[in-house]
């Protein structure tokens, strides 16, 4: 994955924060959108089965055999019009045939992440996009051959590489949560809170596209952190308004201190996803169709601190009108992070250490322990000392 | 620490008097059955404890709640509490228990007064006064030949428990079996022939004729068509849906005769152009349901605003569906009926309640804030008290318009919730300062609004006994039982 720009978050424009609502660990954080419009739409086309996918991967041309292997449980369907017509959402309506969807020895294949279903449709697989472009990092390997690497390593990269995560309805108290959620009159997202860290961001184009899509939160998936927590945590303080009755002379100061409470609750609410919507983040284009640009992103890799990587498509005025993110593992951040640091130092192992301020040995533990053994020789992981990360 | 003898009195005097308003709110609207936010599990064990302590703890209250007004479900359990365990009575609470629990069975649907009747025999209880009780309670069944019919199965487990003798041809209909004769009985005899003739079928109750004709795979329009004259008013406005799928439009109901939660219950149910299609009669028969019900127990009010919860949550459960958002309806339009002047502000705002659907977050607090600014002497909440946009919005403009705004208490704040909150062991308030007040029909505001004053915690449990005393002289009077001797 590559990088063409860098912005400080995803911001909020054309979005506001509304009321959290809590149930159990899980607050629901609804984002209202300011003007709907209707040139932008997004359906689902569920997968009956529960067979695994493949999705065959285009853009690495020199490498065509390279896919993508996951639980796929269903497909975004986006149609959009260039002129700000309105447009209507349209999922299930697409056949096997046209989502390009073929049996292959008892696994189905899918054709690309993304593909051009007809004029004005999009087909991708939400959070996905954003996984494979995760995956993908670095997945070349070692640009110079130094000798420490093993020889897979540098014919084939770092192929096979895996990560984990878990289905929402695994995430204990989500599926109560999301069953119990009000949808506002013109929600179109929502901030989802596990014991008040950040599990995921979700915004949709228009308000009936979330409103068919609220209960499919349960199908994406979530980081092992959020899993972990939801089990800790069994609740989570309300944000409940306080108003100080010294300070109140009337019933218009009464409803003013209740608007300013809820405000400060709205604004709370941002900065506790401040990570994503405030700090750094850094982009690849993947499509631009009309006058929205499909992206992925990544924030900056922090191992101390909490990471997201996701999807978006932005409109050109800078309007956010989809987004989904997910929140990385530590270990899934510190494997991010080695590679980086790797790459960065052109797969020197010795600079590489330096630059991280360890020793060479202590950088093979990591590495090791990381689960990145398999792209050094066997000799080299001999004789480490134990204990040193 | 010591406590003088007239503290720790008083103190268990309140006590008291708080665990019975806890009950008592309790016993309005918990059923036992799944709600939104919690399920049928979670509402069972709540409630079954709730019984379990008060009968343990205040035995001789807990039989006068009986007469409180509280729902037939929990009227069931409390006979079946009481029967269940009598052992260390004396005779003349014993007495007084019983009056209690016969005119409790007179008043139950007979459904219900068989099922708790029968649970007594579940917990292994068989003694004189149990028997006592079902010999009474069978004797005032107006027609025991149709309840032999109609109830066939729990009639017999009930005589099989109790041994006692039935006239005429019921025991020999009910133990050896109808083949093995003829009866000189026309119903037991229409019922023995509705096993060959289909004439006879449609002349049988429509719960036991159902059954046979779906063994005899009768036609469903067919059947319905024909049993239609049989049909009791709540099974008529139970199977409108059904008709209207078959086919069928004999089954016209009259909704000029149906209850107040019913009519709202049944409006719900039609789909939006319907409602809008039958505007006029279904606004009628809401405003008639009210009227009627007012004649029943008055209700005087001057200028009353009301604050309506429609949100997504008044969705209720396969259980009670849109049971909140129906009681709101009825609430309304007795409100209307009752007061001089009266205001309803719905949230989310509508401008039709009649077209009124679950949807939508719940924000209190804004609607509560127009409500006052009218100044009215009463400002009636219904919501399950689930307030989520912000979260506790209502509960805090209530106790600051109160210490602040309000001191002279001008204005009366009453928070009716018609969902039972398991964790609460109640319905869930929205703040102190505010009484709230379970509620399971939209008839029974009266009662509800009478018991205000307890659940505000402004009087004592003198006046609770008082008022439960009340009740009962008029619970034992309408169902034609002797009063008490215990009181004095």
């Amino acid at each position: 994955m590559k990088f063409d720009e860098t912005s400080q978050g995803l911001g909020l424009r054309g979005l506001q924060i509304a009321a959290a609502q809590a149930v159990g660990a899980v607050r629901l954080v609804p984002l209202l959108k300011e003007h709907v419009r209707e040139d932008l739409r997004l359906g689902t086309h569920a997968f009956g089965d529960e067979r695994p996918r493949a999705v065959g991967v285009r853009g690495q041309a020199d490498r065509p055999d390279v896919a993508y292997c996951s639980y796929l449980p269903h497909a975004y369907v986006l149609r959009w019009s260039s002129d700000g017509t309105a447009v209507a959402a349209r999922g299930a309506a697409l056949s096997d045939k046209q989502l390009g969807l073929r049996d292959v020895g008892g696994v189905r294949v899918l054709h690309r992440m993304i593909r051009q279903e007809g004029p004005g449709a999009l087909r991708f697989l939400p959070l996905h996009l954003a996984m494979e472009g995760f995956l993908s990092l670095h997945f070349g390997g070692p640009d110079v051959a130094w000798s420490e690497y093993s020889r897979q390593a540098l014919s084939h990269g770092l192929s096979p590489r895996r990560e984990s995560a878990v289905l929402g309805s695994y995430v204990h108290g989500l599926e109560d949560a999301v069953r119990m959620f009000e949808i506002h009159e013109r929600q179109v997202g929502a901030l989802v809170f596990v014991a008040d860290a950040l599990a995921a961001m979700v915004v949709f184009p228009h308000p009936d596209d979330y409103r068919a899509l609220h209960r499919s939160l349960v199908r994406d998936f979530f980081g092992e952190l959020v899993y972990q927590y939801a089990i800790l945590y069994d609740d989570v303080p309300a944000h409940r308004v306080a108003v100080r009755e010294a300070e109140i002379a009337d019933l218009a100061g009464l409803r003013a201190a209740v608007a300013r409470a809820r405000a400060d609750w709205a604004e709370f609410s941002g900065d506790m996803a401040g990570r994503v919507l405030r700090e750094p983040l850094r982009w690849q284009t993947l499509r631009q169709v009309g006058p929205f640009r499909l992206r992925r992103f990544m924030s900056a890799l922090r191992p101390d601190e909490d990471n997201h990587i996701g999807e978006a498509i932005v409109r050109d005025s800078g309007e956010l009108e989809y987004c989904k993110t997910f929140r990385l593992s530590a270990a899934q951040v510190r494997r991010a992070y080695l590679l980086e640091k790797l790459a960065q130092n052109l797969w020197d192992l010795a600079r590489t250490a330096e630059a991280l301020g360890v020793e060479v040995p202590a950088l093979l533990v990591r590495l090791l322990n990381a689960g990145f053994g398999y792209l050094l020789k066997e000799h080299v992981l001999k004789n480490l000392p134990t204990g040193t990360v | 620490m010591t406590m003088s003898a007239e503290t720790r009195h008083a103190a268990a005097a309140r006590v008291t008097c708080e665990d019975l308003v806890v009950f008592l709110n309790a016993c309005f609207c918990c059923t036992g059955q799944r709600e939104f936010y919690s399920d049928g599990h979670a509402q069972t064990v709540s409630i079954e404890f709730l019984h379990d302590y008060i009968r343990g703890n205040y035995r001789r209250l807990y039989a006068r709640t009986l007469a409180a007004g509280v729902n037939h479900f929990n009227r069931a359990r409390i006979v079946t509490e009481l029967l269940a365990s009598s052992r260390d009575l004396d005779p003349v609470e014993r007495r007084d228990e019983g009056r209690l629990v016969v005119a409790a069975l007179r008043s139950l649907p007979a459904p219900r007064a068989y099922r708790a009747l029968l649970a007594v025999r579940a917990r292994g209880v068989n003694n004189r006064r149990a028997r006592a009780i079902v010999r009474d309670y069978l004797s005032s069944r107006p027609d025991l030949q149709f309840d032999a019919i109609k109830y066939r199965g729990k009639l017999r487990d009930l005589i099989l428990h109790t041994h006692l003798r039935l006239p005429d041809e019921l025991g020999g209909f009910l133990f050896k079996g109808w083949k093995q004769r003829r009866y000189r009985t026309p119903l037991l005899e229409t019922f023995r022939q509705a096993h060959f003739s289909d004439e006879a079928l449609y002349e049988l109750p429509f719960t036991v004729a159902e059954g046979m004709a779906a063994r005899r795979k009768i036609d469903r329009a067919v059947f319905l068509r024909r049993i239609a004259p049989r049909l009791t008013a709540l099974e008529r406005l139970r199977l409108q849906a059904a008709a209207a799928r078959e086919g069928v439009d004999a089954l016209a109901i009259d909704l000029a005769r149906a209850g107040l939660t019913r009519v709202a219950i049944y409006l719900l149910s039609l789909p939006p152009v319907e409602r809008r299609e039958r505007r006029a009669e279904l606004q009628a028969a809401l405003d008639g349901a009210a009227r009627r019900c007012l004649r029943e127990a008055p209700l005087a009010l001057g200028r009353v605003a009301a604050v309506l919860d429609r949100s997504y949550s008044t969705t209720g459960s396969p259980d009670k569906p849109r049971r909140s958002l129906a009681v709101a309806l009825g609430v309304d339009a007795l409100l209307r009926a009752a007061s001089a002047e009266y205001m309803s502000f719905w949230t989310p705002a509508i401008e039709d309640p009649l077209m009124a659907g679950p949807r939508g977050q719940t924000d209190l607090a804004g609607p509560l804030l127009d409500a006052l600014e009218a100044r009215p002497d009463l400002v009636v909440i219904v919501s399950d008290g689930f307030d989520n946009d912000p979260t506790g919005g209502a509960g805090e403009v209530c106790r600051v318009f109160k210490a602040r705004l309000d001191p002279a208490g001008r204005t009366t704040i009453v928070h009716i919730n018609p969902v039972f909150d398991a964790p609460e062991l109640g319905p869930r308030r929205l703040g102190p300062g505010v009484p709230t007040l379970g509620l399971r029909d939209a008839e029974d505001l009266p009662t509800a609004l009478a018991f205000a004053r307890f659940a505000a915690g402004d009087l004592s449990l003198a006046d609770l006994e008082d008022y439960l005393a009340r009740r009962v002289d008029v619970f034992l009077r309408r169902a034609d039982v002797a009063p008490l001797e215990g009181e004095a």
